[in-house]
């Protein structure tokens, strides 16, 4: 058998597959993150429990009212979009003005609040999420088994990915939006409504954290917890990436994703340290990231 | 004539109140539940088991001797710390008589110790370790439930005996998960089995599906899952997703109970082997009590909240016998007394303070196979209590043969 390092090369093309489906996770989170870091200049720690929230969402509608999943994926994002959306008018809204600590502080606030108020409400243990039926089973590639809902994870998130940096980096809002977070008195001049388009960025950024929750939600456990396991990885991949760079964030999300799927086949007691450990000798050798501009 | 008789009725009486009373600390018996009641192991015992430990006084009659029964409950967030500052707040200045439950391993020492260096009972349910009735037991110190050795011994011996041959490990990154590997691993080999390999993963990974991949490629028949709570229902989850259970393999988890698979629902979890001490749907006498159990709770009982229930019986029936509280005679009766209730049936208790009872290797059935909710389990086969336990005089406890 040909083997690439002492590993098969089938072992090998199996991992690198799902290290790509975990980066696509990380590549939607990250993005999230980025955009309200690059947009508002907050380090938004509710993050993981809006991912996590957007998960229960999807659940509760199933449980409670029977909506499915291809519906939910739309709903949930909403849902927590507009929640997050109510929060940054009604509190965060009021720290743009003070350290970014503030900011920190409340997001990091948030998190804790959510995440106990759902284990208080659901239990520590986690709920059933099934795949939907379209996407059960999988396709045998010879070299793996690819389950059908993974490969739709890989394409839902790189549509998502795109249309979303085309969203701020072609369009018309998204030109609005730069220009809001480089100079708002000015842009205030012109006549457009700067705060709405804040709450705006922030909604959609957490919706997107939602919609990651929602396309997680039959592969992980629906848990109180599962967000808070997520988002110190995600916070590594921005940071590579170049905090608040959009298509840093995406692109190192995929390649971390990658490397990480990589040293659980040479070295898995390391696989949870390897992001951090890049992370360093990025923030060593280029302060500002992979992709970021010089502070 | 009969006013003498009803004078001499009530006297009695009122001589026989402080009588007895004096046989007990500060006129109650009061026992604490301490446990995880936020964190990882909420379900696995959490406040449920606190309802239990209720049930079991309310069962007695609320009153031992006349005395009044008293439960309480902490949560001590699986930290040994505070885990040790609450037990000794309760034991100086909240007169609590007896610690129970005691999920995670090192509270449960820690705890342990903290009860023999007081003089006081302790009773752990929730706690995995041999070692609580090892090297580190106690005259006082009690063990209900499960332990490591049970569980290997269930799901790693009496698996190999149903066929499950040859086993591949996915094993959590630190010592409960390597002990747990290492005896069950053991067992396997003793029954002749073959261990084909295993992989280590990082506590609290969210991801299994590159080392089910591994396991999946080792060809064994028995996939074993040395790691808990959350970890282990997210390998579960993701195995049924890559078709390891429908492409012939067999996974089975070593410390996994009825909360958890409830939680993970029968689409992920059906044809998983696991072991448990106790079942809901055993006899009329279980489902009578799950029954009651579920009215208060809204869930079937595991086996910590049955053992939760069977210790706190247990204890009090102790004093009952004795006539008082104190922990010398108590102690010394539970362990002479035979266990037989709702949870354990024709028990003992072993000189090391283990309750030697039957364990139950169990299939996880199909959602097809399942009648109503909280139908889950199939029982494979029933291990005698003295094949679960280690022999008391094998344990390295000191106590044994005094």
């Amino acid at each position: 058998m040909t083997t690439i390092f002492d590993v098969p090369v089938q072992a090998f093309l199996g991992q690198l597959l799902i290290g790509l489906i975990n980066g696509s996770f990380y590549a939607m989170l990250s993005l999230g993150l980025a955009i309200i870091f690059g947009m508002l200049k907050i380090i938004n720690f509710a993050h993981g429990a809006q991912f996590m929230v957007g998960a229960f969402a999807g659940y509760l509608l199933l449980k409670g009212i029977g909506v499915g999943y291809w519906p939910a994926l739309i709903l949930a994002p909403l849902v927590v979009g507009l929640a997050s959306a109510a929060i940054e008018r009604i509190a965060l809204s009021r720290l743009y003005n003070l350290d970014h600590l503030y900011s920190l502080l409340f997001t990091f606030g948030l998190a804790l609040t959510l995440e106990g108020a759902f284990r208080y409400f659901f239990g520590a243990s986690g709920q059933p999420y099934a795949v939907p039926k379209e996407l059960a089973g999988g396709y045998n590639l010879g070299f793996m088994f690819l389950p059908k809902y993974r490969a739709w994870v890989v394409l839902a998130s790189l549509v998502i990915c795109i249309a979303s940096w085309l969203l701020i980096e072609k369009t018309k809002l998204g030109a609005y939006l730069r220009a809001s977070t480089e100079n708002p008195t000015l842009v205030r001049t012109f006549g457009i409504n700067v705060p709405l388009l804040l709450t705006f960025t922030y909604g959609m950024g957490a919706a997107l954290a939602g919609l990651a929750g929602m396309l997680a939600a039959p592969i992980y456990q629906v848990s109180p917890l599962m967000g808070s396991n997520l988002i110190i990885v995600v916070f590594a991949v921005v940071v590579v990436g170049g905090m608040g760079s959009i298509l840093g964030a995406i692109i190192t999300g995929y390649m971390l994703g990658i490397l990480e799927g990589l040293t659980k086949v040479f070295y898995p007691e390391a696989s949870n340290i390897v992001i951090f450990v890049i992370m360093a000798i990025i923030l060593l050798v280029r302060p500002a990231g992979l992709m970021g501009r010089d502070a | 004539m009969k006013l003498t008789a009803i004078a001499a009725a009530v006297l009695t009486a009122a001589m026989a109140v402080p009588a007895s009373a004096a046989e007990f600390s500060d006129g109650k018996v009061k026992i604490g539940i301490l446990n995880d009641q936020s964190g990882v192991y909420a379900d696995f015992g959490g406040k449920w088991s606190y309802e239990a430990a209720k049930m079991a006084a309310e069962d007695f009659g609320g009153k031992v001797r006349g005395v009044p029964i008293e439960i309480v409950t902490a949560d001590h967030q699986n930290k040994p710390d505070i885990a040790s500052n609450i037990s000794r707040q309760w034991y100086d200045r909240e007169q609590v008589d007896a610690i129970m439950e005691l999920t995670t391993s090192s509270v449960a020492l820690a705890v342990q110790g903290i009860s023999k260096s007081k003089k006081k009972i302790n009773l752990v349910t929730g706690a995995a370790t041999t070692e609580l009735t090892g090297k580190q037991c106690s005259p006082y110190g009690f063990h209900w439930a499960y332990d490591t050795h049970a569980l290997a011994v269930g799901t790693g011996g009496a698996l190999v005996s149903q066929g499950g041959d040859s086993w591949y490990f996915l094993t959590a990154d630190y010592a409960f998960g390597y002990s747990l590997e290492e005896q069950t691993a053991k067992f396997v080999k003793s029954k002749g089995g073959e261990v084909k390999g295993s992989v280590r993963h990082p506590l609290s990974t969210t991801d299994y599906s590159s080392f089910l991949l591994q396991a999946q490629s080792s060809g064994a028949k028995v996939i074993g899952l040395a790691n808990a709570g959350l970890d282990t229902a997210n390998s579960i989850k993701q195995a049924a997703e890559f078709g390891i259970v429908a492409g012939g393999q067999r996974l089975a988890a070593l410390l996994f109970t009825l909360s958890e698979v409830h939680g993970l629902g029968l689409d992920a979890a059906q044809g998983l082997t696991l072991t448990e001490s106790f079942y809901w749907d055993r006899d009329d006498q279980s489902r009578e009590f799950a029954e009651r159990f579920f009215k208060r709770t809204g869930r079937m009982p595991n086996m910590v909240h049955a053992g939760t229930y069977s210790g706190v019986m247990q204890y009090l029936k102790a004093i009952e016998q004795v006539g008082s509280d104190a922990t010398e005679p108590v102690a010394k009766a539970m362990h002479e007394m035979p266990v037989d209730d709702v949870f354990a049936r024709n028990a003992k208790v072993g000189a090391n303070g283990r309750l030697i009872s039957d364990v139950y290797l169990m299939e996880v059935k199909k959602p097809e196979e399942s009648k109503r909710e909280w139908d889950y389990y199939k029982v494979l086969a029933t291990v005698p209590g003295d094949e679960a336990y280690i022999k008391p005089a094998e344990s390295g406890c000191e106590l044994v043969g005094q």
